[in-house]
């Protein structure tokens, strides 16, 4: 009978369409809010996840999240270095500075000073130019999307005026700019994640981003640590927090605490929790009403079959098949669409991680809007006196 | 022939000259069943007292309201009664449980509804195979059975159409041809030529007579259709939930074309 009830539901092409794409709404609002809902979480830690070389993070004991800088004095790097168990430890300044572009307007960036010898804490991969290059006079490496944005010079005629309508020239290796009234040659351009605000992140050594930086009695913000070679990870956290006062975070546990804090202290896991809940509601609504219309519109046929032999459980299964049928191909669609989405908008500011899980719990839903669109029909079919066929 | 006799012996008003009649296929005594409850309680059927043997035509008329469209769910076992007993081929449906009793419909019974009740999204050789479906055999044995049942019934030609594509009549072959590809004991035919003009209408139920009607077959036919009698082997008139006479057709005086 899974082929009778396959051509009952698309027999009706109209109802056919109109719940798939109930299901296909839900399926691609629910992926697609869900997405960029990881994606700016993801933004927000982006930093952390990029920084690969260190296992610890020492900060001072109030910080909340990553862009929450409690400047430490950098005597500080002298004495985690003291601590038992450390294989190296280097500071890192993460600050905003404003950068003055060529026409005269300002713009934040998020300054990177990682260590002048070392350069641990530098962008994981260059696009141009290397991170050696740091080493270069008044040197900065910039990242490739705030050069080609924020960063990029907009074209002027010979009067120094603005060209309306022409496309901005992005930064490039070799150009200068001003941070904090100091010069800075652009020596390479890297690739890193993007920030929650999407400010332009300038990559230079620690020396020189204190420059950059207002004058402050304290400009350290982190102390990068690697632990020797088998020391118990958690163990050495404990032992830097007590002999130091410090905080001494894992790097995911560092990861874990920022995003938890943009999601307690901010509106946007609701904002996109309602998007998800109408994408959620709405294709229920659809895809059960069409679906409940499309039974009743069959229900003569499913009396028949009842008076023909047709039990209960046979009907039921036609029903939930034709529900999966239209959930399978809702969902397929409903995900295609939203990845497609996050395939074109990959090189636009917008926030879009598509995860595993992400399908995983779409699916879910799907499933369950199936279960409740099919629900009312299945009750309906099941309360079914046969002998409504001899109704004329 | 002793199953004669059960029909002369007769309930109702009798009705003997029974043609063809073997044994009592559908006995029904003292039927009862009302809808609703208190004051809105609607008393359908009045103690019915009917035997149909097997071979046989039964025709069930009456005005409407009467009682026969519920007659005929209680023998089909799609409907309880409230009271007495019905058995058909010595099964009471009443003591039987409702998966049971909807297989014992699915392997004995075809039904031919007034509206015809074909799936419009299927075609005719495919509505003729939904009972084999239902019975769990193949989709391919089944439609290939359904094409044969077609090709019985005249609509060869017509297996991929679909019903949409057909004539009323067309359709009521291809219900016909449903009711019967599963080899069932009992057909009931729920007003199979209302729907019909008069010689499509007499088309049809000469068709019913070939193909449909055996030896070990029961028909029972609704209908309100005068023009159709003739056909009956016996008639059982129905008024306010009750048999108030079974007589063949020419006891009723009704002598028509095929008879003359």
């Amino acid at each position: 009978m899974n082929f009778v009830a396959f051509r009952m539901l698309t027999g009706d092409r109209a109802k056919y369409f109109g719940i798939i794409f109930g299901i296909t709404f839900a399926a691609m609002l629910i992926t697609q809010q869900a997405s960029i809902f990881v994606g700016l979480m993801t933004r927000t830690f982006g930093f952390i996840t990029d920084t690969t070389q260190p296992d610890i993070w020492v900060m001072d004991a109030k910080v909340q999240f990553i862009d929450d800088i409690k400047p430490m004095q950098d005597t500080t790097l002298l004495r985690i270095r003291g601590v038992e168990g450390i294989q190296w430890a280097m500071p890192l300044y993460k600050g905003l500075i404003k950068a003055r572009l060529e026409n005269g307007t300002f713009q934040s960036c998020n300054v990177i000073g990682v260590d002048d010898a070392t350069l641990i804490g530098g962008p994981a991969e260059m696009v141009e130019g290397s991170l050696a290059d740091l080493r270069i006079s008044e040197g900065v490496i910039v990242d490739e999307v705030g050069a080609r944005s924020r960063l990029a010079r907009r074209p002027t005629d010979e009067a120094g005026r603005p060209i309306e309508g022409a496309a901005p020239v992005p930064l490039k290796v070799g150009d200068t700019l001003e941070l904090n009234d100091r010069r800075a040659v652009v020596v390479g351009i890297c690739r890193v994640s993007r920030t929650f605000q999407s400010q332009p992140v300038v990559y230079t050594t620690y020396s020189r981003a204190t420059q950059f930086a207002p004058r402050e009695r304290k400009l350290l913000s982190f102390i990068l640590v690697k632990a020797e070679p088998g020391q118990d990870i958690d163990q050495l956290c404990q032992r830097i927090k007590s002999e130091t006062g410090l905080d001494a975070l894992k790097s995911w546990d560092f990861s874990v605490r920022t995003y938890s804090y943009f999601m307690k202290y901010t509106g946007i896991p609701i904002n996109f929790g309602i998007s998800v809940a109408l994408g959620f509601f709405v294709g229920t609504a659809v895809a059960g009403q069409t679906f409940y219309n499309f039974t009743l519109d069959n229900l003569r046929h499913f009396g028949a079959l009842k008076a023909m032999g047709a039990s209960n459980w046979m009907l039921l299964r036609m029903i939930i098949l034709q529900a999966l049928i239209v959930g399978v191909i809702g969902y397929g669609l409903g995900v295609g669409i939203a990845s497609t989405f996050g395939i074109i908008s990959r090189n636009s500011e917008l926030a879009f991680r598509l995860l595993p899980q992400t399908l995983v719990i779409t699916g879910c839903a799907i499933v369950i809007i199936c279960i409740l669109a099919s629900l009312l029909s299945i009750i309906k079919v099941i309360r079914l006196e046969p002998a409504i066929v001899f109704k004329a | 022939m002793a199953s004669g006799a059960v029909i002369e012996r007769g309930v109702a008003g009798g009705g003997g000259g029974v043609r063809g009649a073997g044994s009592p296929a559908v006995v029904c005594r003292a039927v009862t069943k009302s809808y609703g409850v208190g004051g809105s309680k609607v008393v359908a059927l009045r103690g019915i007292d009917l035997e149909i043997a097997s071979g046989e035509l039964m025709m069930l008329v009456g005005p409407s309201g009467c009682g026969k469209t519920t007659l005929i769910s209680v023998i089909a076992g799609i409907l309880d009664r409230d009271g007495g007993d019905c058995s058909v081929f010595g099964v009471d449906f009443n003591t039987m449980s409702a998966s049971a009793r909807t297989k014992f419909r699915g392997r004995n019974i075809g039904f031919v509804f007034q509206s015809f009740n074909l799936i419009p999204s299927l075609t005719a050789a495919e509505n003729v195979a939904v009972p084999l479906m239902i019975l769990g055999e193949g989709r391919h044995a089944s439609v290939r059975k359904g094409r044969e049942m077609l090709e019985r019934v005249g609509l060869g030609e017509r297996t991929s159409s679909l019903p949409t594509q057909l004539s009323g009549g067309q359709q009521q072959r291809v219900a016909i041809a449903r009711a019967l590809v599963h080899e069932p004991r009992l057909i009931v035919c729920d007003e199979p030529t209302s729907a019909l003009d008069h010689e499509t209408g007499h088309i049809i139920m000469r068709l019913l007579k070939e193909v449909a009607l055996k030896e070990d077959r029961v028909l029972v036919i609704v209908t309100h259709d005068s023009r159709i009698f003739e056909f009956a082997d016996r008639i059982a008139k129905l008024d306010d939930g009750e048999v108030k006479s079974v007589q063949t057709p020419q006891e009723m005086g009704v002598v028509g074309e095929d008879h003359k």
